[in-house]
């Protein structure tokens, strides 16, 4: 059993919580993720690790609420347990001084470029980063990814905040503007960081992306979150969870993701019924 | 015993255990066999001749004392019988349901010479039976704490047996496992209708009422790697972690929508329930035309289960023939009972998808049988010009398993042979790592859960004698 310490909501559908898992928050490094299962009948869900930490014993994980698993995430109170958690799960992200590092986080993918941007920083980067959402409202983490970056650039879809239009559009500027970037890192929605990847394609700067397809047992066992890579079929869990953008099959990454649209929904239903009784 | 008597018990037939009907058992996922009543499993008691030199325990990878047992259930004390069986075995009621004994004790059952062997499986699950639904559950005696203590990576059947035997012999031991519940394979592997998990976790609990610690969530080799496991205190440590990987046939189109593993497709269904979504919050994908490929007892339960999820048809899809399938021939039997569809001689070679990215077909080619292979089986080839498509909605591949390589890329200096099994000494499950013992699937590749068992029971004398060594 895993005790929630803190609840935080972030934004209209977007939660944070601090959980305590002692033994995780010791040997977890920036990119890794956990499988939460809420309760007994709850289903196993990866979610990225946001943040540490070790003298406290804890964990940070921030979700969007977008399906039944989540909701019931989001419904849960501080002092509430989450029954299994396992991790940390995945390959670190690979640190170094890079030079010129470019944070590049979308929506709730913001949780996950955060703890890697803060890594990169603590490196010796130079960390540039620009994180967007749809509206003011649903922008995440701003103070925290401000504090990491020596440049953030903020932007909203319709404009409410920050510069007006998608994150590609302001690392585009930065490409036609000639400035020097050694790495991207793209984490976001799916059709993001497709966008993201063919941007920096002709430019040959090296771009790093952040699979999230579905998984069961998140070790290896099952093949779930299978994903394309160069040609050759990869295993998010112990494979990834980053790859190189360039060589990612997001068209197949986007069409896996739908593979249970209609069972979720069913779910949800049924689930936003037993809530509102 | 003198020649008449002998004659007289051969006359008892072979007791039949009475099944679920097939067609009441498609529409549900509860066990299909019903078990001997106390009589049926006197009278097939009765049966056994009480060899002076039974062959059936030298036919036992745990070498339970089978003559002793099947006595004690003759006589009427089925609680006594099922201590018997506790003796030499911590899972007495998984291994009268799983084991192959048709390849084992059963095999060399005197009484199959001339008729038919004692159903020495079907009595073994009786007497645990017995027990575990009497309540009078005891706990075995344990030798005085040794003061070592011993850590096992993986609650599967190695894990299992390995630490009941070294709990008896005093050891304080705890098991690591990853998933969030105890039994590996017998719990996301093996199906409710062939192995109810009520009777996984009664085992497991008696495991725990031994003495033994399980920590589940707990991936050694990403929470922690062997050498922090002894840097811990723990003396000697155990791996038994199962060939986990899944086998796809990298054949064009095997990532389409509705393709799975045999690993995912089952524990979707055992392990998280999705046969009763939506009341368990897992999916799983309710194909109408189901395709299994492969032919061992994971096909089997793969098609099993896809037929008692509501597929219309449900078929194995095989490159060689009946004959040659790897699964218990009583598993194929009840697939066949069932309603599956045996396409033999058919290899795929290619998946068809729809628009939004759904497996639709599977272009196959007819196989014929040519000469034999290492295995000795005939090798199937492929006939020229004979592809052919059928259509399906879901696959599952179910060709094998392969080791995980998480443990090993973890462990400095544990050697793996080209395949990523560990290496280790047969007699002793030592492998290259010191105080590191190795046993099951991750060393023989995919097997049975009985020999997985056996190496649990090598490894345990060869640790007990290692610890008391330090």
């Amino acid at each position: 059993m895993f005790k929630i310490i803190e609840r935080k909501q972030l934004s209209e559908n977007v939660v944070k919580n601090v959980i305590h898992a002692p033994d995780i928050a010791v040997k977890r490094k920036a990119g890794q993720f956990v499988i939460l299962m809420i309760n007994e009948k709850g289903e196993r869900i990866p979610l990225t690790i946001v943040d540490s930490d070790s003298k406290a014993g804890t964990i940070t994980i921030i979700y969007q609420i977008v399906g039944k698993t989540t909701t019931d995430l989001a419904a849960l109170k501080e002092g509430d347990f989450i029954l299994n958690v396992l991790g940390p799960l995945g390959h670190a992200t690979e640190i170094d001084n890079f030079g010129t590092a470019v944070c590049v986080g979308g929506g709730v993918g913001v949780g996950v470029i955060y703890p890697i941007a803060k890594a990169l920083r603590e490196a010796g980067c130079n960390v540039v980063s620009i994180i967007g959402a749809r509206t003011k409202d649903l922008l995440i983490l701003e103070e925290e990814t401000r504090a990491v970056s020596h440049k953030l650039t903020v932007c909203t879809d319709d404009g409410s905040y920050g510069f007006h239009g998608f994150v590609s559009a302001v690392l585009q500027q930065m490409i036609d503007a000639g400035e020097k970037i050694d790495r991207v890192y793209a984490i976001g929605p799916v059709p993001m960081m497709r966008v993201l990847a063919n941007l920096t394609r002709p430019h040959k700067i090296k771009t790093i992306v952040s699979l999230n397809p579905i998984m069961v047992d998140g070790t290896g066992m099952c093949g779930a979150c299978r994903v394309s890579v160069a040609g050759k079929t990869r295993f998010t869990c112990v494979d990834g969870p980053e790859f190189d953008g360039h060589e990612v099959d997001f068209g197949l990454l986007a069409t896996r993701l739908q593979m249970y649209s209609e069972q979720e929904r069913l779910a949800l239903e049924r689930c936003r019924c037993e809530k509102n009784g | 015993m003198d020649k008449e008597k002998k004659e007289k018990k051969e006359k008892i037939p072979r007791q039949k255990m009475p099944e679920q009907e097939p067609k009441a058992r498609i529409r549900n996922f509860d066990e299909v066999p019903l078990g001997y009543s106390p009589e049926t499993a006197i009278l097939e008691a009765k049966r056994c001749i009480m060899c002076k030199k039974p062959g059936c325990v030298a036919g036992c990878p745990v070498d339970i004392d089978i003559p002793a047992f099947i006595k004690l259930i003759a006589e009427g004390d089925f609680i006594g019988a099922a201590r018997k069986l506790k003796e030499t075995n911590v899972l007495p009621a998984v291994c009268g349901r799983v084991c192959p004994q048709e390849d084992q004790c059963e095999k060399v059952c005197i009484l199959g010479k001339k008729g038919e062997p004692v159903a020495i499986g079907r009595l073994e699950r009786f007497a645990a039976d017995y027990e575990r639904q009497s309540g009078q559950i005891s706990i075995p005696d344990k030798a005085p704490s040794t003061g070592r203590r011993i850590a096992v990576v993986g609650a599967g059947p190695a894990g299992l047996t390995i630490a009941g035997d070294l709990v008896k012999m005093g050891h304080d031991v705890t098991i690591f496992e990853a998933l969030h519940k105890s039994g590996g394979v017998l719990i996301y592997g093996i199906p409710e209708f062939r192995l109810p998990k009520a009777i996984v976790d009664a085992e497991v609990n008696f495991l725990e009422k031994l003495g033994a610690k399980i920590v589940t969530n707990f991936p050694v080799g990403r929470l922690k790697t062997v050498d922090d496991l002894f840097a811990d205190g723990f003396h000697a440590v155990f791996l038994g972690v199962g060939a986990g990987a899944p086998v796809f046939m990298n054949i064009p189109g095997e990532n389409f929508s509705g393709i799975y593993s045999a690993n995912e497709y089952l524990t979707r269904s055992n392990l998280m329930k999705a046969y009763a979504f939506p009341e368990y919050d897992t999916p799983i994908a309710v194909g109408k035309n189901v395709c299994v490929i492969g032919g061992g007892n994971v096909a089997m339960d793969s098609v099993r289960t896809a037929l008692r999820l509501g597929a219309e048809n449900a078929y194995i899809v095989y490159r060689r023939t009946e004959k040659e399938m790897p699964a218990r021939i009583e598993e194929i039997h009840h697939a066949q009972e069932e309603g599956v569809q045996f396409k033999l001689l058919t290899n795929p070679i290619e998946y068809l998808g729809n628009e939004q990215g759904w497996v639709k077909g599977m272009v196959c080619q007819q196989m014929e049988l040519g000469e034999p292979d290492e295995s000795g089986r005939r090798r199937p080839v492929p006939v020229k010009g004979s592809e052919f498509v059928i259509e399906c909605d879901t696959v599952v591949v179910a060709i094998g398993t392969m080791a995980n390589p998480v443990l090993q890329a973890t462990t400095p200096g544990l050697a793996v042979n080209k395949w990523g099994y560990i290496v280790i000494n047969e007699e002793t499950g030592e492998t290259s790592r010191k105080g590191v013992y190795a046993g099951g699937d991750i060393v023989t590749g995919s097997a049975t859960v009985i020999l997985a068992m056996g190496a649990g029971r090598k490894a345990a004398s060869a640790i007990h004698k290692y610890v008391m060594g330090l």
